[in-house]
């Protein structure tokens, strides 16, 4: 009798840690649409999700570096790089749209790269290395933007950030897109398997012939290139290009990431539990607004579900 | 022998872990003095018995009887201070301090303000391999010591505790057969001082070797104790398998065909030098020597684990360069670590995902995207064929027991279809059972025309299923034996330097 009860408490404890995310998740807006009549309104629920966006996109490109085993810490740094790149070029009415956007792209590519190459050619710490990069790209922001934001940009490059399609914000349909793809790559190919398979067990990974080097770099690039898209979407929706953008925002996707149950060790998580995080970091920012609570506490309560989650996910394994 | 008293008695323990019953009413005597064998398959129970004991778990039925006192064990350490250690088969030495930190974790000498005493620690230290007639250097890292040499740490720790009683779960299957030696005299003196000794191992010649008694447990459940004289090995198998085991190596030689793997002096500094070898399409080519040998060494740089500092390798006599297991994949070469846990799984994977890693551009299209069904069907026929014991395809890894991860292992090498197979210690640390059916495995490829290289420590498993058996020594081949003069003695004699034989070159 008492050993039955014993299971099934012990059951229930397995239930909540598997599930706790989407339960905590499922809670947070039912308190929320009870406590504030403004939270589930469509025009509230939109602004979170475009609110999201941004750092989401960034979440997902962090996924595949931490399954991969790494961290990648110049996010931040590397959106603001791309966003004056990009704003650069939208400044005048000289270039078409997609320059801008291709440009800014390429820049948070190319840097992604150069991390992921240190990291994998000479075994550098990746924590070290995208520290470096952190901090050696907000430099090169300000080399490239002479310390100024970069303003007065065309209508055209604003309608990325700022426009609606079907009465939804262009940033949420691109966020859509992009956890697809990023669904898509980690889940359903091969490519995918080889990022699980090398961030578990990176010696087992090589000997079964997976290029993990290869799949090193491809994660820093991937990182890169979200950190650049994130950047021309934040520039496009303030309309300025400025150096300081995205000060703080690895933190902001790492939380995320790490909230959706991806192992810091590696080899272990989801994009779906990526998206989920990113909502319930969102939500929380929003919701707490909503019933006036003062930024103050925000910041403790976003730090103490942080850790908590990290315990659930404990628990789990 | 009848009269000395039970030190310990586990009366009727029984445990449960939520609904699955791990242990049924088992009972374990131990005399003062003596060398007491647990045997039993894996998942026999073993395990669970002995962490009752060390106070890992605590019994849902039953009772220890220590020296005559019953006692309750609410955690590890009530169990050490009542006497009983255990030495680990997974070493927990912490590389970068010294053996005597090592021994001392947790209750190091101290002087006033806490500050450790290492004169009072490095002395105890040396007395206490003084009492196994050991000399070591206490100031050594532990990193710098051999696999054996650490495993003589453990046991001295685990002495240190003035145990009376000392599990030693797998003790040798990590060791040399010389180190072997050395354990064994330890452990003789050990029980001539009174200790006792609880002792794990899949390896007879070892039980045979020192053990007074043997008790037999299968699904958790005791089956039988008796003394060492009166069971017989088949006996004994019998027992923990609970059915009649034919001939262990069902090895029927297959004819052997043309010549796939041919080495010229393959070298690689510091490790093995002027290597020659060559193995042949239905030939099983087993590797013997001491640990240290440089045999997993050789093999990986066969398969292009390790760059090599020179020498040629030639696959269907034509010169090739592999330089990463890829390349080596690629030409047909498959390799089953030593180390399954470190090198040859993803723990993190699912039995499906581990089974078509290497392979997985057959179940994909357009290159990358998998082709989900087609993958799901061929790790349900691979695990049927392997006879795979896990719940099902999306069973975690790390929850099977060690033979059956093997299968997993050697099913993902399979789906390659390799045209040469290189297992490195393909049996180690697992039951009887998937151990024969391993077996089965191998001949069967051999069967096929596959060409086999199998590195071993377990001699008859060498002899029972080599066509023919080259001995490493300190990086050199020292010996080669064919079927027929196979000698486990001459093995023996070149393994440690002491012969060398080599056949004539056949053309």
């Amino acid at each position: 009798m008492s050993s039955l009860s014993l299971s099934l408490k012990k059951d229930t404890g397995k239930y909540l840690a598997k599930y706790g995310i989407y339960i905590a998740f499922g809670i947070l807006l039912i308190v929320l649409s009870v406590s504030s009549e403004s939270f589930l309104t469509v025009t509230n629920l939109l602004n979170i999700l475009r609110q999201a966006s941004i750092s989401g996109i960034i979440a997902i490109g962090m996924t595949f570096v931490i399954i991969r085993g790494g961290i990648d810490l110049s996010v931040g740094s590397i959106l603001a790089f791309s966003a004056v790149v990009a704003s650069s070029f939208a400044h005048s009415d000289m270039y078409p749209t997609i320059v801008p956007i291709t440009l800014g792209l390429i820049a948070g590519l190319v840097l992604g790269c150069i991390n992921g190459i240190i990291i994998s050619r000479w075994k550098v710490a990746s924590f070290i290395v995208t520290l470096g990069m952190m901090t050696a790209a907000r430099g090169l922001t300000l080399v490239y933007t002479d310390g100024r934001p970069i303003i007065n940009l065309n209508a055209g490059y604003g309608f990325i950030g700022g426009g609606y399609i079907a009465g939804i914000p262009v940033p949420v349909l691109i966020f859509v897109g992009v956890i697809l793809l990023g669904f898509f790559a980690l889940h359903v190919t091969k490519f995918g398997r080889h990022v699980f398979a090398s961030g578990g067990n990176e010696k087992a990974a090589k000997l079964s012939g997976v290029k993990v080097g290869r799949v090193e770099v491809a994660v820093y690039a991937i990182s890169g290139l979200a950190a650049g898209l994130a950047g021309i979407l934040l520039s496009s929706r303030v309309m300025t290009g400025s150096p300081v953008l995205g000060t703080g925002y690895e933190l902001d996707a790492i939380a995320a990431v790490v909230i959706g149950g991806t192992s810091l060790a590696g080899g272990r998580g989801r994009i779906v539990g990526t998206v989920v995080g990113v909502l319930i970091i969102g939500i929380m920012n929003n919701g707490l607004d909503l019933l006036n609570v003062s930024s103050y506490y925000q910041q403790i309560i976003k730090g103490a579900i942080i850790v908590l989650a990290v315990l659930l996910d404990k628990k789990n394994q | 022998m009848e009269d000395k008293p039970y030190i310990l008695q586990m009366k009727n323990i029984s445990k449960a872990f939520s609904s699955v019953v791990a242990l049924s009413d088992v009972s374990l005597n131990i005399k003062r003095g003596e060398v007491h064998a647990l045997m039993g398959e894996n998942g026999a129970g073993k395990s669970t018995l002995m962490k009752i004991l060390t106070g890992i778990y605590q019994p849902d039925r039953g009772e220890i009887v220590l020296k005559g006192q019953k006692v309750r064990f609410a955690e590890p350490l009530d169990a050490m201070n009542a006497g009983i250690s255990i030495v680990h088969q997974e070493l927990n030495s912490i590389l970068d301090m010294t053996i005597a930190e090592n021994i001392f974790t947790g209750r190091e000498p101290c002087r006033r303000l806490g500050i450790v005493n290492r004169k009072e620690m490095r002395r105890k230290t040396m007395e206490l391999f003084r009492s196994v007639d050991m000399a070591i250097d206490p100031d050594k890292k532990l990193h710098e010591l051999s696999v054996a040499e650490m495993q003589m740490v453990e046991i001295v720790k685990a002495i240190s505790y003035n145990a009376d009683i000392i599990v030693m779960d797998e003790p040798t299957s990590a060791i040399t057969d010389r180190e072997v030696d050395k354990l064994f005299e330890i452990i003789r003196k050990l029980t001539s001082q009174g200790k006792a000794i609880i002792y794990i191992s899949h390896k007879m010649s070892e039980i045979y070797t020192i053990c007074d008694t043997i008790t037999v447990m299968r699904d958790g459940t005791y089956i039988d104790t008796k003394s060492t004289k009166e069971l017989d090995q088949q006996k004994l198998i019998s027992l923990m398998v609970g059915r009649n085991l034919a001939d262990m190596y069902v090895r029927q030689p297959s004819p052997i065909g043309d010549r796939f793997l041919e080495v010229k002096n393959l070298s690689l500094n510091g490790k093995f030098k002027d290597i020659n070898l060559e193995v042949r399409k239905g030939e099983i080519l087993g590797i013997a020597g001491l640990m240290g040998a440089g045999r997993t060494e050789l093999v990986e740089a066969i398969f292009g684990a390790r760059k090599i500092d020179g020498g040629e390798i030639y696959i269907q006599n034509q010169k090739v360069v592999i330089d990463s297991p890829q390349k080596a994949i690629e030409r047909g070469i498959s390799l089953v670590t030593e180390d399954r846990k470190l090198f040859g799984l993803n723990l993190n994977f699912s039995v499906k995902d581990n089974m078509t890693l290497v392979n997985l551009d057959r179940y994909v299209r357009f290159g990358q995207i998998v082709k989900f069904k087609e993958e799901r069907e061929v790790a349900d026929r691979q695990m049927k064929y392997l006879n795979v014991k896990a719940s099902s395809r999306n069973t975690m890894v790390d929850t099977l027991s060690g033979g059956n991860q093997q299968k997993v292992v050697l099913a993902k090498w399979l789906l390659c279809n390799p045209d040469l197979l290189i297992l490195d210690e393909p049996t180690r640390g697992i039951d009887i059972g998937a151990k024969s059916e391993i077996y089965k495995i191998i001949n069967q490829l051999a069967h096929d025309g596959k060409a086999i290289i199998m590195v071993s420590s377990e001699m008859p498993e060498l002899l029972g299923m080599s066509d023919r058996v080259l001995v490493l020594h300190e990086g050199t081949i020292t010996g080669e034996f064919s079927r027929e003069d196979f000698n486990q003695e001459s093995i023996m004699e070149c393994a440690t330097g002491f012969k060398k034989k080599r056949l004539k070159q056949t053309v």
